[in-house]
């Protein structure tokens, strides 16, 4: 390296250090401390000193390191090398994965917090690859998919609770509810694409909201809804002590009665649920329909003159997307037991429209590699309380950063197997 | 087979189409030419039914389809190449002609059809799982014209298969163009600003200015016209 990009580089740290003064200065340095007779302001300059140093030492490092002509820095060796393998192992990856998951809860360190983080990632995962069908492969931009999430809660909380029906038979009916819902949004958004798209799915989520919260009769508000029915192993519910003439899961399996195994269960059936997504996923985009959703996502007018008939299939990318969102919300009011509408804020739109970014639109496999990341990383840091966001907001950038198309960009193509077998 | 009357259409205000009457018979390669903006596309999009006619009658084989959905329209026997090939860049080749026989898809005949295409575009064939958007513009024409046959369609609207194409390929893809015409018996509507060639593969010919057909007849005929020589052909005649 010459000496003239030392200098440069140099000279661009001071500057950026000037920058992180001017921010840091008064938003660190000067602290407000109420006393009795009001605020007064505390200076804390070292602290400043030291993030303006922390800065300007960062920044002398990047740009030490870009100043090597190589592109190839120490992070973009190490993603790409993982990309690499993933794709070429995606399926070995992908079958340990779920041996993994498999054996999960009955590793050794497995206890009842790591199964609460796991169940949470796999909801996420499973919502990711629900909207992935939209957004991924479909192409459109759905940022009001926690609604289809909500309508699944609320349909499954409020007909386990009136009707007292079974997990089994809400599951698919709160489905059915959300997928009605994906067509109703679908109709209206029919002509519109990205930004506008984008807009009106975003106003549709927070519609549901809203209706939510008013429509006191039905879902009780604010208050939401309580004594959601637990689920029950076939028909065994998870009680240490059964009501009359039942039987309940430890007796009958003769087992030490555990809240695990609730938790276990829970655990499974999130598993099984995403792993029908993925699975249908999969399938389908070998299917017409399925392939229709990617040649729209590409371009529209080469669907139209050869035929594809883009109304049915953009409602039926909606209904499908927001159907695994329904079950997915089934699973989130029977796991909580309580759902109100504060659960199903924009904020979660964001976090599932995040994943399928992150993962690569339209990568299965990135999704869950995204999952994992965001959320366990922001449970990873919850001990900073609130500066978990910006370990959450850190990891967004550090993605974009290395890897501007996801983490798995590349499509893989559905007939491949096709080819090679001629 | 297909006879257009009168064609109106508008983009807003907009009038692209000025009352255009022409008619494609079974069996025939018809060129469409002009110059930018003269409503080429747009008649084509309108034949499709990307783009609704505001007034006149579009009949094929005896039905009138000027009001009806894109993807009737292709299950009629229309299909077009529309401009640009428009290749679904992320897809591989063979997708994009799985897509093509959207309209026919009971993978019936599917293993046949895709043979016929690999035959007529053996460099197709070639790259199969590739990416579409990782061919050359003219194999990319080629994939556009394969995808469009994958619907078997009776009549095949071609929008300007020569726009960005190397001269040579230009030349493999009228050659292209007249065996599916000949061998297969597909009509051929065909738009084109490379008059001389459009003109060549033509048995018969339309000028389309402003909106309006001004010129007609056969297509050696028109290449002999002086009035055509002078607008579309000499200097401005790209080969």
């Amino acid at each position: 390296m010459e000496k003239r990009d030392i200098i440069q580089s140099f000279k661009d740290s001071l500057f950026t250090g000037l920058i992180a003064l001017a921010l840091f200065g008064p938003i660190v340095g000067l602290r407000t401390v109420s006393k009795g007779e009001g605020l007064f302001i505390t200076p804390q300059w070292g602290v400043v000193f030291l993030l303006v140093g922390l800065c300007i030492l960062g920044r002398f490092l990047i740009n030490l390191n870009s100043a090597r002509k190589t592109e190839i820095t120490f992070f973009s060796k190490f993603t790409s090398k993982f990309s690499a393998i993933t794709e070429d192992k995606a399926k070995h990856f992908a079958i340990t994965g779920i041996l993994f998951a498999v054996v999960f809860p009955f590793l050794p360190f497995t206890d009842r917090y790591f199964m609460d983080v796991a169940i949470m990632i796999l909801t996420y995962i499973m919502l990711g690859w629900g909207l992935n069908i939209v957004v991924g492969l479909a192409g459109l931009l759905d940022l009001g998919y926690v609604a289809f999430y909500a309508v699944g809660a609320y349909s499954y909380a409020l007909i386990a609770t009136t009707f007292g029906w079974s997990f089994w038979i809400c599951l698919p009916l709160a489905g059915i509810f959300a997928a009605f819902f994906g067509i109703l949004l679908g109709f209206p958004v029919l002509r519109l694409r990205g930004d506008y798209l984008a807009i009106v799915t975003l106003g549709f989520g927070e519609i549901i909201r809203i209706i939510l919260i008013n429509w006191y009769e039905v879902t009780n508000g604010p208050d939401g809804i309580t004594g959601i029915p637990r689920p029950s192993f076939f028909g065994l519910p998870f009680k240490r002590s059964p009501d009359e003439g039942e039987t309940s899961f430890h007796l009958f399996f003769n087992f030490e009665y555990s809240t695990m195994h609730r938790i276990i269960f829970l655990y499974y059936l999130i598993l099984v649920l995403a792993l029908i997504t993925n699975y249908f996923t999969l399938k389908i985009r070998k299917l017409p329909v399925g392939r229709a959703w990617e040649a729209l996502r590409e371009d529209e007018i080469a669907c139209k003159s050869l035929g594809v008939n883009p109304t049915n299939t953009k409602l039926t990318a909606f209904a499908i997307g927001a159907m695994f969102g329904g079950f997915a919300g089934s699973f989130f009011a029977t796991r909580q037991a309580f759902i109100s509408p504060e659960s199903f804020t924009f904020i979660e739109s964001a976090i599932i429209v995040a994943i399928v970014v992150l993962g690569g639109m339209g990568s299965q496999t990135g999704v869950v590699l995204a999952s994992i990341f965001l959320i366990g990383i922001t449970e990873m840091f919850r001990d900073l309380e609130q500066f978990r966001m910006i370990a959450f907001g850190g990891a967004m950038v550090l993605i974009m950063v290395f890897k501007p198309k996801g983490i798995l960009a590349n499509r893989k193509p559905t007939i491949l197997m096709h080819g090679d077998k001629k | 087979m297909l006879k257009i009357s009168n064609v109106e259409t508008f983009y807003g205000k907009i009038q692209a189409l000025r009352g255009v009457d022409l008619d494609v018979n079974d069996g025939e390669v018809v060129s469409l030419i002009g110059s930018n903006g003269a409503g080429k596309s747009t008649l084509l999009m309108t034949i499709s039914g990307v783009n609704k006619a505001k007034r006149g009658n579009i009949v094929f084989n005896g039905e009138n389809i000027e009001n009806k959905d894109p993807h009737k329209i292709v299950d009629m026997g229309i299909c077009q190449v529309p401009e640009g090939r428009r290749i679904f860049s992320r897809l591989t080749v063979e997708e994009n002609l799985r897509l093509g026989a959207h309209a026919n898809e009971k993978g019936k005949y599917f293993e046949n059809d895709i043979k016929e295409v690999y035959d007529l575009f053996p460099v197709l064939s070639d790259r199969k799982t590739q990416r579409g958007g990782t061919l050359s513009g003219g194999e990319q024409q080629m994939l556009a014209i394969g995808r469009a046959l994958m619907s078997k369609p009776k009549v095949l609207l071609l929008d300007e298969p020569s726009l960005g194409i190397a001269p040579k390929l230009v030349n493999q893809i009228f050659v292209s163009i007249k065996n599916i015409n000949k061998e297969k018996n597909v009509t051929i509507f065909l738009v084109e600003q490379n008059a001389k060639k459009a003109l060549e593969l033509a048995d018969r010919a339309y000028v389309l200015v402003n909106g309006k057909v001004t010129i007609k007849g056969p297509g050696k005929e028109l290449l002999k016209n002086k009035d055509i020589q002078a607008a579309y052909l000499e200097g401005g005649a790209k080969n």
